[in-house]
């Protein structure tokens, strides 16, 4: 029987061996470390400028970010990089959001949480008693941390444009409130983000390996794992 | 209001219009030559600590035209017939919160008999309007959030003649794209025609019922509830209806033109 053209296979045809090499995948697919590192970009215009226009109206007395720390000398350059960033990390985050649910890399990678395993891992943290061997499983705080930092993207970005159009989009702004409350709202989103940051910073310094795979793709995982849901992330070495 | 920020000197006569028209077209040109340039060196820039590089001539440039892009954005997502949220007057503050480019102290008050309102442009009938014409124009009252650029807002209560009402009274062109406010502290603003025809749009001559008072625009202001707080011009003394963009007090220094909120 002649073999057949080279064609793109449907997920539920076996793979031969020869073609699961071809289709061999790394833990962080290159889509997956495009998006972060122009996330990472996006969020770093954002605080700094960020930071500029909070200055220029406080809401908390005693807090100003210091002039090294912001992005943009005078207000309107805050705003431009702002208005700027935006864009990026709105389409660069929906295009994320759209390929993690898309291919099933949120469900495999990041649910189901269970409060058991979380406990066990918070526990575990406090005693120094973590490890980091498999890269390609997430314990319940990595989890429980992603999870939450995507959904305070979203409400960020659901509190930036009621900011941004409070008049034309009234109805969202009128979801959280008077106007002062969606800036608190929003203010208090870019804290929480701040405070994700300086963990996973930390943690990846910690664990060199991790920005490595960010880079790289990291370690080989089983083929096709990312357009396979459901099935479990195995390292292969 | 817009920030605190070192005063840029400003010319005392008014400005050559056909001298900006061909400006614009200038900056344009340079705008579109220098976004891929800006695209390409933005990322490399923008990690270089400790080091500005917003003022730079290409950064500036690029994102000069980013907020040229968000104006038409902003214009798309306008929603004409969309009223603003209103409020009580029992909500309202009083007096209202002072904004303009200089401290308070030193508002010029502007003489309201001597005080004429200029209309220039595409408008039928230009002949000016002395402050008691303007009082006997029927009034709209409209009770709506300021929101400043900064982030602070305010909720007031401002009346005078809807400002649709009286282009269509003078013949406005309705068609044309913008409307120029000329100030007697020399400030400019402008605004899409979309705006200036907006239900909650006025040329305000109140506040709190009460003839508004020398800081606060003394004796015609805009106030539409559909812009920012640096949009609503006082001491308004020309009207001009017109096709030509021409860049305002606060464009000019980088802020968004559009300013929609």
């Amino acid at each position: 029987m002649p073999s057949p053209p080279v064609k793109s296979l449907s997920r539920n045809e076996p793979l031969s061996r020869k073609e699961s090499v071809r289709e061999v995948q790394r833990l962080h697919p290159p889509a997956v470390r495009a998006m972060h590192w122009i996330n990472a970009a996006a969020i770093f215009i954002m605080i700094g400028s960020g930071w500029k226009i909070y200055n220029d109206d406080v809401i908390l007395g005693w807090l100003h970010f210091p002039d090294f720390l912001i992005i943009g000398k005078w207000a309107q350059h805050g705003l431009q990089w702002h208005f700027f960033g935006m864009w990026i990390f709105v389409l660069n985050g929906l295009a994320y959001l759209s390929y993690g649910i898309a291919t099933g890399r949120f469900r495999r990678k990041l649910l189901p949480v269970s409060p058991r395993e979380l406990l066990q891992t918070i526990g575990d943290a406090l005693r120094f008693r973590l490890t980091h061997d498999d890269l390609t499983h997430y314990n319940a705080v990595q989890k429980i941390m992603y999870l939450g930092v995507m959904l305070v993207g979203v409400v960020i970005v659901m509190s930036g444009l009621a900011l941004w159009k409070p008049v034309q989009l009234s109805e969202l702004a009128a979801l959280f409130g008077s106007f002062q409350i969606i800036r608190i709202v929003h203010f208090l989103c870019m804290a929480a983000i701040v405070t994700f940051l300086v963990v996973h910073i930390a943690l990846a310094l910690l664990v060199p390996q991790t920005i490595l795979a960010m880079l790289t793709g990291g370690p080989v995982v089983a083929a096709g794992d990312d357009l396979a849901p459901g099935a479990q992330a195995r390292p292969l070495r | 209001m817009p920030p605190r920020q070192p005063t840029p000197s400003r010319p005392t006569t008014p400005l050559d219009r056909s001298v900006l028209t061909e400006n614009k077209k200038l900056v344009d040109a340079i705008n579109r030559r220098n976004v891929l340039r800006g695209t390409l060196s933005l990322g490399a820039l923008t990690l270089l600590s400790g080091c500005d590089v917003t003022e730079e001539a290409p950064v500036q440039s690029f994102l000069r035209a980013v907020s040229g892009w968000n104006d038409r954005v902003q214009g798309a997502l306008f929603r004409p017939n969309h009223l603003a949220p209103t409020f009580s007057p029992a909500q309202v503050v009083k007096p209202p919160r002072f904004n303009a480019y200089y401290p308070v102290d030193e508002v010029k008050p502007v003489d309201g008999a001597a005080w004429q309102l200029e209309l220039s442009g595409r408008i039928d009938d230009k002949r000016p309007w002395s402050a008691q014409q303007i009082h006997a124009l029927p009034e709209q009252e409209v009770i709506i959030r300021h929101i400043c650029v900064e982030g602070w807002d305010y909720i007031g209560q401002w009346s005078g003649p809807n400002l649709k009402n009286f282009f269509q009274r003078v013949g406005a062109d309705l068609t044309a794209k913008y409307v120029c406010f000329h100030c007697n502290d020399d400030y400019t603003e402008s605004i899409d025609m979309a705006t200036a025809l907006h239900p909650q749009t006025i040329l305000a001559t109140r506040y709190a019922n009460e003839i508004i008072s020398d800081p606060f625009g003394f004796p015609l202001r805009l106030r539409t509830a559909t812009k920012l707080g640096y949009k609503n011009a006082k001491w308004i003394r020309a009207i001009e209806v017109s096709n030509t963009f021409s860049e305002t007090f606060w464009s000019k220094q980088g802020f968004n033109w559009f300013a929609g909120i």
